[in-house]
């Protein structure tokens, strides 16, 4: 029986396999992912364990402001010279030095543009001299204030030369220096992990990345012989008492790469998301093929029946065969997940700027992954085939059975109460009634309306098909085509539902993303009283920067009536962390953002005063005259009252500092500018001149409002893209399944082909029927995916209201464009299956059994 | 008129007022009515009539593959009528086998594969000394590694039928098997479904439209509108075809 079921397998090998490239892509995703965050974790280690490797002892401050890797780079607390002497003194102590080490350090390159970092930090520090580690290949150190050494990858990266003046953007705005030295790591590498470094004189660096002179980042110690860094390190906070964090090189080492871990382990969810909807849509065409397959092999089954197969032998068989495609598959998905993995790795690498990347390393999970998904996705799929394969009677064989059309009385009401829970889910989601589980409710809403959509659509198949089908109509294999596409409605069904569910993700993100952007635009341009806004594209972890001087210096200029500039920073709040704002003139909030008061004066702060927005006001149950704790991301917490509360909108911001307060921000350098000119100036007289004052500030341009609503909310369309490749790649997987089940459909009716090219249908005609077919099938699984996408995205975008999404925006052009793409991906499909219906011995195929 | 037969031999299989009825109301049709039969053991037994009579539904219902309306159907001592799934599967894997007139083999198998499936299926190793006596009987040993698709109808068939004895089943049903082979390979078969019966004891039923078939079985059962009509027993051509005749005339008349 094993036997007969592999056999068997062996002689339908193709259109096996072809179902199963669906699984093998899903467990591609899955594998490749954890492969992807094995090796880069790997590498990271190898990062940072070079960067500490001549470190036993690091003492550090504890951060004022903790923050997450993904929302930006956190201030440490700096410290003061005098522990360096004090550690200097701590008995095992050889030598001891003051680290001066900050993130936002911009080398200006010789095009006059930052040289931009999509990750890696970009550190200021104090020159500390050659080492192990560090050799410089050209020039000497820096000596003087004006002098800086950059590492070999920034230098070729800026494209300049030691004797060059360069330009460095910190916490002040732009300073030129003489670079008079390019340094390189040991093993010949030009950058450690893609991170660059510029580095100045110790006081500069002070100055310049800590904003205070006599104080470091950190104090490295090294052991005396014989000293391990456990106990150096337990003497030194010994002596240092519980102020500050010792911990061994080894041990920060760890505590950094593990943070940067935590942010892989997003890339790891999302591939593992995108795994789980290509599995969604192999699940769907593996339930068909074996079903096709089931169906066809009746008469077979059947015969097993008679000379004594048991129902069970013959679930077995059926599963057995889903077992090895699931293994072959899996094995397949597996190989092709590790290279995947492997060539993800090697490009992020790259554009890390060089991230040396770790040897290739198979997890555990990864192959665990593998098997486990494939096999389970595979057999589940199968199950529903082999329990009707089971229920063919042993009679069968002896008749010529067409298969009977079984009523979908079941299919439909089965479909009807799992759309019913779907939608349920999404309710309790998207209305916020799911507490901490929203995320997991609305994905399980997402996917119980998919399975019901898609046991629903055998019913709808019927009317829509016939309707579609009615377009080609007008020819005799047209009207043949439509017929053959109406006649099994479960197998177009399932055929057009994998097609769907594609479609249906990337039309409802669009939904939701499209919306979102023309609510903020619409709302932004209809508020914002500004005439021309500073501002830059983020690419790192940090926003674009530019000189305050730039704020005085346009307010001067003939025209302007207002300037405001934007500051942000994260800071502690009475206990918990909030983003808050400082703006360099209060007044534009009412003048330039049409901010309405509440309570209090908004027009106006003195030095030790906050406003607040209405919803942080209620949420924190603060009101005018409150006080409150303000520790931002450097100085010490302060104390402020609020003096004014205004309303909330998408564009305000919680609260706003006092300018004087900018000083103690992570980057104390606007992020934004605001230029409202008098009435009757043109924009066009007044930019160049704004634009020739940003000179020094190469991280920003002057654009007009509009360009700046544009550029802020094109934001959103790099995850959008992201998306939309991604889910192709489940659009595609849905295709293979059109030419699947075309393709088993043109087996299963070689007699009637011959029959038909007999009484004298030419091979061009066979073709167009079996177009028709497809073309009917793949427009049916867009429809189904535009419409069902349409209405996921427009319930998020509903119950999103009260964020501010008050636009529905459809996609109409985009819809348009998947219906045209799907009748090509019918035509297409066709081409194989077609041919082969074309070649169909008509002699053979009569005699065909 | 009614036949009864041979009640003193032992019955392979046994039908007792079957009747068997298709569909209902407007579309009601009656393939059997009260049909009483016995197959002694050992015996070759032809089923013949007119299409429609209701060979074919008679051959199942005794098999177990279809459902009696009423009446017992009984297979040595085993009563087919009313057993489940299991036990109708327990049933053919021991007691009964087939040879159909078409699609008779799995196309994926080799001859001997195919042969071989009941017992594999049953889980059972082949008796060897009579899995060669049947492939010599068969004639088929040069055959073995073939699959269906290289070897001729005739030889088909006879990779069914070598598969049918292997198992040794108490009784053999064949529909037409040989409807669709040419004269030649037509004697072959029955030839050898003949020796099977008289040198090694088998029992076999087969349905059949040709005379000349008919006249290898040692009793020729005639049914007509779902009844047994009349019988012959150790039939030549000559008897079948008068018989045949003779049954044809009251026929038309009565239509
Ligand atoms: N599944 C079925 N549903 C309804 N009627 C049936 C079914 N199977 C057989 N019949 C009817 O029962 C009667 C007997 O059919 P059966 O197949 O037994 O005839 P037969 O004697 O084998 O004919 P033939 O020589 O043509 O094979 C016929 O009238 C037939 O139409
Ligand atoms: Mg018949």
């Amino acid at each position: 029986m094993v036997r007969a079921t592999l056999k068997s397998l062996l002689a339908r090998k193709v259109r096996l396999l072809l179902s199963g490239l669906a699984v093998v892509l899903g467990v591609m995703f899955v594998s490749g992912a954890f492969v992807l965050t094995d090796t880069l974790g790997r590498s990271f280690d190898a990062v940072f364990a070079d960067g500490f490797s001549d470190v036993d002892v690091n003492v550090a401050g504890k951060p004022k402001v903790a923050l997450s890797e993904a929302e930006g780079e956190q201030v440490a607390t700096p410290v003061p010279a005098a522990v360096l002497e004090q550690v200097k003194t701590v008995p095992g102590v050889a030598e001891a030095k003051g680290v001066v080490n900050a993130d936002g350090a911009r080398l200006i390159g010789s095009n006059g543009k930052v040289v931009a970092s999509f990750g890696p930090p970009q550190l200021g520090e104090n020159w500390l001299g050659e080492s192990d580690l560090v050799t410089l290949r050209e020039g000497r150190e820096p000596r003087a204030d004006g002098e800086i050494v950059v590492n070999a990858a920034l230098a070729k990266a800026a494209k300049v030369k030691v004797g060059d003046r360069v330009g460095v953007l910190t916490l002040a705005p732009k300073q030129e220096f003489t670079l008079v030295g390019v340094f390189g790591y040991s093993g010949g590498r030009d950058s450690i992990g893609g991170v660059n470094e510029v580095a100045f004189t110790t006081p500069v660096a002070q100055r310049l990345m800590l904003g205070e002179p006599d104080v470091f980042t950190s104090i490295t110690a090294q052991a005396t012989d014989g000293t391990s860094p456990e106990s150096l390190r337990d003497a030194v906070a010994g002596a240092l008492g519980g102020q500050y964090e010792v911990k061994t090189g080894e041990q920060v080492a760890a505590d950094a790469s593990a943070s940067l871990k935590e942010g892989l382990s997003f890339i790891n969810k999302v591939l593992l998301g995108f795994a789980a909807v290509a599995l969604l849509v192999g699940t769907f065409l593996i339930l068909n093929t074996f079903s096709i397959i089931v169906a066809q092999r009746t008469r077979e089954l059947a015969l097993l029946r008679a000379i004594g197969a048991s129902g069970r032998q013959v679930i077995g068989s059926v599963v057995l065969e889903a077992v090895a495609v699931g293994l072959i598959a899996s094995v397949l998905g597996l190989g092709a997940g590790i290279g995947v993995g492997a060539l993800l790795a090697y490009l992020f690498g790259k554009l890390a700027g060089g991230l040396a990347v770790a040897g290739l390393g198979v997890p555990a999970a990864a192959v665990i992954g593998a098997f486990s998904v494939g096999l389970v996705i595979t057999v589940v799929a199968a199950l529903l085939p082999a329990l009707r394969a089971s229920r063919i009677p042993p009679i069968a064989a002896m008749q010529d059975v067409a298969n009977p059309d079984r009523p979908l009385t079941r299919v439909t009401v089965g479909g009807a109460v799992v759309t019913a829970i779907g939608a349920g889910l999404l309710f309790l989601g998207l209305g916020g009634h799911a507490g901490d589980n929203t995320l997991a409710t609305i994905l399980g809403g997402v996917l119980f309306a998919f399975i019901g959509v898609a046991l629903l659509t055998p019913l709808i198949s019927r009317p829509v098909v016939s309707l579609l089908g009615a377009i080609f109509a007008w020819s005799v294999p047209g009207k043949l085509g439509r017929l053959n596409s109406g006649r099994n409605p479960r197998r177009t069904a399932i055929t057009a539902a994998a097609l769907m569910v594609g479609i249906a993700l990337v039309t409802g993100v669009t939904v939701i993303l499209d919306s979102a952007k023309s609510s903020i635009s619409s709302l932004a341009t209809d508020t914002i009283k500004a005439d021309l806004v500073i501002a830059g594209a983020q690419s790192g972890p940090r926003p674009p920067s530019f000189d305050p001087a730039v704020l005085d210096k346009a307010a001067t200029l003939p025209g302007v009536q207002l300037v405001d500039g934007e500051y942000g920073d994260m800071a502690v709040v009475n206990g918990t962390r909030t983003w808050v704002a400082a703006s360099s003139n209060v007044a534009a909030l009412e003048r330039i953002f049409g901010t309405k008061a509440t309570a209090g004066d908004i027009s106006r702060l003195a030095p030790d005063q906050l406003l607040l927005s209405s919803d942080t006001a209620s949420a924190r149950n603060l009101s005018v005259g409150s006080t409150v704790t303000v520790q931002l991301s450097r100085g010490d917490a302060r104390t402020y009252t609020v003096s004014g509360i205004y309303e909330s909108s998408q564009l305000t911001n919680p609260m706003v500092l006092p300018p004087q307060a900018v000083r103690d921000f992570a980057m104390p350098q606007p992020i934004q500018g605001f230029v409202q000119l008098a009435p009757g100036t043109r924009v066009e007289d007044v930019q160049p001149q704004v634009e020739r004052l940003l000179a020094d500030s190469p991280e920003v341009t002057v654009v007009d409002l509009g360009s700046f609503v544009k550029q802020q909310t094109s934001q959103l369309d790099t995850p959008l893209r992201m998306i939309q490749i991604l889910l192709a790649l489940a659009i595609a997987i849905a295709v293979l399944g059109i030419v699947n089940t075309l393709a088993l459909s043109v087996l299963e009716r070689t007699r009637e082909l011959g029959l038909l090219r007999a009484i004298g249908l030419r091979r061009a005609q066979t073709m167009r029927m079996i177009t028709v077919e497809a073309v009917v099938i793949s427009l049916f699984g867009a429809l189904l995916g535009v419409v069902v996408g349409s209405g996921l995205g427009a319930a998020v975008v509903r119950a999103l209201k009260d964020e501010g999404i008050t636009k529905l925006v459809l996609p109409w052009s985009q819809m348009g464009t998947f219906l045209i793409l799907a009748t090509i991906v019918g035509v297409v499909a066709a081409v194989l299956p077609a041919v082969r219906a074309a070649r169909i011995n008509v002699l053979g195929a009569i005699a065909h059994d | 008129m009614t036949a009864t037969v041979g009640q003193q031999a032992q019955a392979a299989a046994r039908a007792s007022d079957v009747w068997k009825v298709y569909g209902s109301g407007e579309a009601q049709v009656v393939a059997l009515r009260g049909v009483n039969a016995e197959f002694e053991r050992g015996r070759f037994t032809a089923i013949m009539g007119p299409s429609g009579s209701g060979k074919s539904t008679l051959m199942h219902c005794l098999a177990g593959l279809d459902s009696v309306t009423r009446g017992t159907v009984m297979i040595g001592e085993t009563t087919v009528t009313g057993l489940g799934d299991s036990g109708l599967t327990k049933l053919r894997r021991d007691k009964v086998g087939f040879i159909f007139q078409q699609f008779n083999l799995l196309p994926t198998l080799t001859a001997q594969e195919n042969i071989l499936l009941p017992l594999s299926i049953a889980g059972r190793k082949p008796d060897p000394a009579w899995y060669d006596t049947v492939i010599d009987t068969v004639g088929l040993r040069d055959r073995l590694g073939h699959r269906p698709a290289q070897l001729s109808g005739g030889q088909q068939q006879r990779v069914a039928c070598a598969r049918a004895l292997v198992a040794r089943p108490e009784v053999i049903f064949a529909d037409e098997p040989t409807g669709n082979l040419d004269s030649r390979s037509g004697a072959e078969v029955l030839n050898f479904l003949r020796n099977s019966v008289r040198e090694h004891g088998q029992t076999i039923v087969m349905v059949t439209h040709d005379p000349t078939a008919a006249a290898y079985a040692d009793r020729v059962v005639f049914l007509a509108d779902g009844e047994i009509v009349s019988e012959l027993i150790e039939p030549t051509a000559e008897t079948v075809l008068d018989t045949m005749k003779k049954l044809d005339t009251p026929a038309e008349v009565a239509n």
